[in-house]
């Protein structure tokens, strides 16, 4: 029971900050600047996600294997390669400094 | 590996990346539904949080904390985490349209990578169609996953050997690098990341990536003055 309402809860909460978002959006009348700055700032919120979590797990070093793989894929993502080599290389690259033995 | 000048991907792109995506998901997902089993939550919890909360980083948290019998902080925690849709909602918000049904639909197909995608492309069409593509594929390849790992049990346990912990900060960075080439968005984003990896040992999960907004402030050092997203580089 607790499990349920603990999951109800977490799930319409999330689902009230996503809607609110897009419904917040509408009623505040934005001025030009402030509308150039929303991309930014989810841009800035996903740098943010991708460079934590390829550098951090929990509050401590994730260690090499990951930001390594993350470098390869990001070096391959500036040489423009195509999405799927790039998430593979990383994967790949990660997966096997595992298996030689860095973490 | 294409070197050639960069060109809007087409539709036969976007499908080969939302396969990509999608395949990764199902991985992710496999190794949330085997943790939670292995947790010894009830088999109910991953199916109900993939379709209730759709949202992997909370969940992987709010599962932890639940099966240590911490059903208030893993609610706080996971909503904390999920606080960056709020500014999400608002940069995708003209692309999901005015129409109800398409907001009521459509918020709850947000997450980190539909945001990524829909913002990598320029045209408001081509946006509204890989917002849609991409949230409904990466919806149905979650809960797949969540159900293969339920199954499987712990044999699907850990992601990070097969190295997929790396593959998402990557995917990440390959959608957000077209938008890094301006230089106002680059000073921010890169002030922003460095200020939540700084944070991240001190402050709770979400907090520091929330913090990483404050990096829109070198929006108002005097060389990017009346740039504030306008001009390129």
């Amino acid at each position: 029971m607790t499990l349920l309402v603990a999951i109800l809860v977490l799930g319409a909460g999330t689902y009230t900050m996503r809607l609110s978002g897009v419904l917040l959006r509408d009623r505040l009348e934005l001025s030009e600047p402030v509308q150039r700055l929303l991309p930014m700032a989810a841009t800035t919120l996903l740098a943010a996600l991708a460079t934590t979590a390829a550098l951090m797990e929990s509050a401590a070093f994730a260690g090499l294997a990951r930001p390594l793989g993350v470098l390869v894929g990001a070096v391959l993502a500036a040489r423009r390669a195509p999405f799927v080599v790039v998430v593979v290389a990383a994967a790949a690259t990660a997966a096997l400094l595992r298996l030689a033995g860095v973490q | 590996m294409r070197t050639s000048k960069r060109t809007p991907p087409r539709d036969s792109a976007l499908l080969r990346d939302a396969a990509a995506i999608a395949a990764a998901m199902i991985a992710v997902g496999g190794s949330f539904g085997a943790i939670a089993v292995a947790y010894g939550l009830p088999l109910w919890v991953p199916f109900a949080m993939s379709t209730l909360v759709f949202a992997g980083g909370a969940q992987f948290l709010a599962a932890g904390l639940l099966a240590a019998g911490n059903p208030v902080a893993a609610v706080l925690a996971g909503l904390l985490l999920n606080a960056r849709h709020l500014p999400f909602g608002m940069a995708v918000a003209s692309t999901i349209g005015p129409r109800w049904r398409d907001r009521l639909l459509g918020s709850h197909l947000m997450t980190d990578e539909t945001v990524a995608f829909t913002l990598r492309e320029e045209d408001p069409g081509r946006r509204r169609r890989t917002y849609w593509m991409i949230g409904l594929t990466l919806f149905t390849s979650w809960n797949i996953g969540t159900a293969l790992g339920v199954l499987i049990g712990t044999a699907a346990g850990d992601p990070d050997v097969l190295g997929l912990d790396a593959a998402f900060p990557a995917g990440l960075i390959a959608l957000i690098l077209p938008s890094l080439q301006d230089r106002a968005t680059r000073a921010a984003a890169l002030t922003g990341a460095g200020l939540a990896v700084v944070l991240t040992p001190v402050l709770p999960a979400g907090l520091p990536v929330l913090c990483a907004l404050l990096g829109l402030l070198v929006l108002f050092l005097p060389r990017f003055a009346g740039v504030q997203g306008g001009s390129d580089s």
